[in-house]
């Protein structure tokens, strides 16, 4: 009972997080055909801008700042950068944010080092909240539980609600439409780069001090948020939240069972030879399999519904 | 005769000398390694430049020919199978081939962004079974054989790094003549149709799905020739060569290249090799110069190298391109100023943020000086600032110039 209450938890922490992860690379994605490959590392620049801010002003300064600033910097980039090569195609923009995020990996080894850095949970939110039977749960948790639904609660508002986001949302699906009535697209696009890279930046704000801050963070999470918008369906929100919180829960349920093959065999009452066939494949335990499901997850879904599970058109 | 088959004698002439001239050590593991390459950025166009499909997953290909290559080299050894060291490599390309099929018929059901994630997502789900598939990838530090086997075609023992040179190149010029050759058939045009136009495409009668999937098995295969013979050079396999940093850089140099003519990646290739070794051993920043260079590339030269050399085919064949030069010297001469000023910058945060003592004094150049002191900053912020304000009146007048040539070169073809 325990173990399910206590992984339940934090699989709804960590899929809240991937969630603020792939919101904002849907969006994109749903919007300009363009698959940010450099997402994961807004997220990362997120982390360190904190981690630096924090150290001059304080974590509730860098909660509001870095995310701005990596907001900015998206909007830049989208400004400057992808509209250059826009003209080229699809393949040349995936590419430029390919051959950004593979910069921004090294500038950030350039100017922070190799080693992770020590971004600590702030002290004013580093004690227990509550204990659940025999463990501590961190109030830190749910205060990254409490930003992210913030944030959805937001972004959903502001999606169906207000003139901006209905607005938005046609141009996710008629963008020249929208440019005949007089809506001037190319800066709604910098609009929702911009603030897709600030919501990637505040899941690095409060995500970094929670997992780790450290120059492989974007490589680690980067393709899990694309499994994520592939399984959610590209382009979906709601696809987005019930593949982050489902991958998330996977993931995180994975790690309590120590079951392999053999214990499975075992329950029908048949033993393996000395020497088996694949003698790895026997072996393995579910515990293991954590890094692999969300990609197995992602093949499985491509064969039986290649769209996705909320997703409108398959590319 | 000569005309047709001159391109490819002349490169088997060269690879045959290349190896006397640079006979050092480091110089042959260079050759063997640019080879490799070659093979490994050919099969990787005849993806994306050929068939449109961008893969950010090639190397799985790559990597399962070199782990079959040193498992059968091992099987060889321990008495199994008689295979020869020289046919290893087809036993790596039949392994990417087999590799291919599955992976390639659930990715090369859509094209453009869909199959790029679904190669990213591929190529983390093989990466992920290394660890969990010990006997088959060994772990963390790879599996190792014995590349001299005792049966040979040659008689050649394969003890010395020049006699496995020879092999490589050996296998070069039959692969990259048959991927040309593939370029020539039925699939490969159709390859290109379906890149060009998917819906246009099916009305030939041709099945685009099938299309890709046949030039994506292919293409399989020819990696993993690459893969077997990275095997053979180094006698030893492990998880880098599988994962997404090897796939990348595949990505890199034929986008480099030039994805858009057959000898693109070649040139790729070699150049990616090269800066990739010898920066190695001059800066800790080897690949923030190549990340620089493949956006510069994207941004100004989509065709890659091979972009820019035949754009100017026209001006050297009408015997205009001297005009340009003193222009194009010129340009250099700005685009080095702005470099050295980025380099500075590079490599005195790479200095400060990286080595051991960043108090210790910095040499570039045979110039010493303190990272941390303020004029090298100003030294390279104004060089940065001075070549970009001078770069951009002189690119204006690359292109007045290049105007005028090409009008030039029109009123000569009607004359």
């Amino acid at each position: 009972m325990e173990f399910y209450v206590i992984s339940l938890l934090n699989s709804l922490v960590f899929g809240m997080l991937l969630f603020m992860l792939s919101s904002g690379l849907t969006l994109i994605f749903g919007m300009m055909g363009v698959l940010n490959f450099a997402h994961a590392s807004f997220y990362m620049l997120g982390a360190y801008f904190a981690f630096q801010i924090s150290q001059f002003a304080g974590f509730w300064t860098a909660l509001v700042i870095a995310p701005i600033l990596i907001g900015l910097l998206g909007a830049a980039v989208e400004r400057f950068g992808l509209r250059t090569v826009h003209k080229h195609g699809h393949v040349a923009e995936l590419l430029f944010t390919f051959g950004l995020a593979f910069m921004i990996e090294e500038l950030i080894l350039l100017i922070w080092g190799r080693v992770a850095l020590n971004y600590q949970v702030p002290s004013s939110l580093d004690f227990t909240i509550f204990r659940l039977f025999e463990s501590d749960f961190p109030v830190y948790r749910l205060f990254m539980l409490a930003i992210s639904v913030f944030i959805f609660v937001v972004l959903y508002l502001l999606l169906t609600k207000t003139r901006t986001g209905i607005i938005i949302q046609a141009s996710l699906t008629h963008p020249e439409g929208v440019g005949m009535l007089g809506h001037n697209v190319p800066r709604i696009f910098m609009l929702v780069f911009g603030g897709g890279s600030a919501l990637a930046g505040l899941a690095g704000v409060i995500g970094g001090n929670y997992l780790m801050t450290s120059p492989s963070m974007a490589i680690l999470l980067g393709p899990i948020v694309f499994v994520v918008i592939v399984i959610g369906g590209m382009g979906s929100l709601t696809g987005a939240l019930i593949a982050s919180l489902l991958i998330a829960t996977l993931q995180t349920f994975a790690v309590g069972y120590d079951y392999s093959l053999i214990d499975l065999l075992a329950v029908f009452n048949i033993e393996l030879g000395p020497e088996p066939w694949f003698p790895d494949l026997w072996r393995i335990k579910v515990e293991n399999t954590g890094p692999l499901l969300p990609y197995l997850l992602m093949v499985i879904m491509l064969i039986l519904r290649p769209k996705g599970i909320m997703g409108e058109r398959e590319s | 005769m000569l005309k047709r088959y001159g391109v490819w004698i002349a490169a088997a002439l060269i690879l045959v000398i290349l190896p006397q001239i640079f006979d050092s050590g480091f110089a042959i593991t260079m050759l063997s390694e640019m080879c490799i390459a070659i093979i490994f950025a050919l099969s990787y166009n005849m993806l994306l430049g050929q068939g449109g499909m961008l893969s950010f997953g090639h190397a799985v290909f790559y990597g399962f020919g070199g782990f079959i290559s040193i498992h059968a080299i091992n099987v060889v050894n321990d008495g199994g199978v008689p295979i020869p060291l020289e046919l290893i490599p087809l036993v790596g390309g039949l392994a990417g081939f087999i590799f291919a099929i599955p992976l390639g018929y659930i990715s090369t059901k859509k094209a453009g962004t869909t199959f790029a994630l679904i190669s990213l997502g591929l190529v983390e789900l093989v990466v992920a079974c290394v660890l969990l598939f010990p006997s088959f990838f060994g772990g963390e530090e790879g599996v190792s054989g014995d590349r001299m086997l005792e049966f040979s075609l040659t008689g050649v023992g394969f003890g010395s790094g020049i006699e496995v040179f020879y092999l490589i190149a050996f296998w070069l010029i039959v692969t990259s003549a048959l991927m040309y050759l593939q370029t020539q058939t039925p699939l490969g045009r159709m390859a290109n149709a379906v890149r060009d136009n998917p819906e246009r495409a099916p009305f030939v009668g041709y099945n685009i799905h099938l299309v890709r999937f046949f030039q994506f098995s292919l293409s399989g295969f020819f990696a993993g020739i690459a893969g077997g013979l990275l095997a053979i050079n180094y006698e030893i396999v492990n998880s880098e060569m599988i994962g997404a940093a090897a796939s990348g850089h595949v990505l890199l140099m034929t986008y480099i290249g030039g994805v858009g003519h057959f000898f693109g990646p070649i040139l790729g290739a070699i150049l990616y090799t090269f800066l990739h070794l010898t920066l190695v051993n001059i800066t800790m920043a080897g690949q923030i110069y190549l990340g620089v260079l493949f956006i510069v590339i994207i941004l100004w030269a989509p065709n890659g190298m091979a972009g820019i050399i035949m754009v100017h085919r026209p001006l050297w064949q009408a015997g205009l391109i001297r005009g340009l030069l003193p222009h194009y010297l010129v340009a250099l001469a700005a685009g080095l100023v702005v470099f050295f000023g980025a380099m500075i910058l590079v490599e005195i945060n790479y200095h400060l943020s990286l080595s051991i003592e960043p108090d210790n004094p910095i040499r570039l150049f045979g110039v010493e000086f303190k990272a941390n002191s303020w004029p090298p900053w100003i030294v390279s912020i104004g060089l940065i600032l001075v070549g970009f304000f001078l770069l951009r009146p002189i690119m204006k007048n690359i292109r007045l110039k290049w105007d005028e040539l090409t009008r030039e070169m029109q009123k000569g073809k009607f004359a």
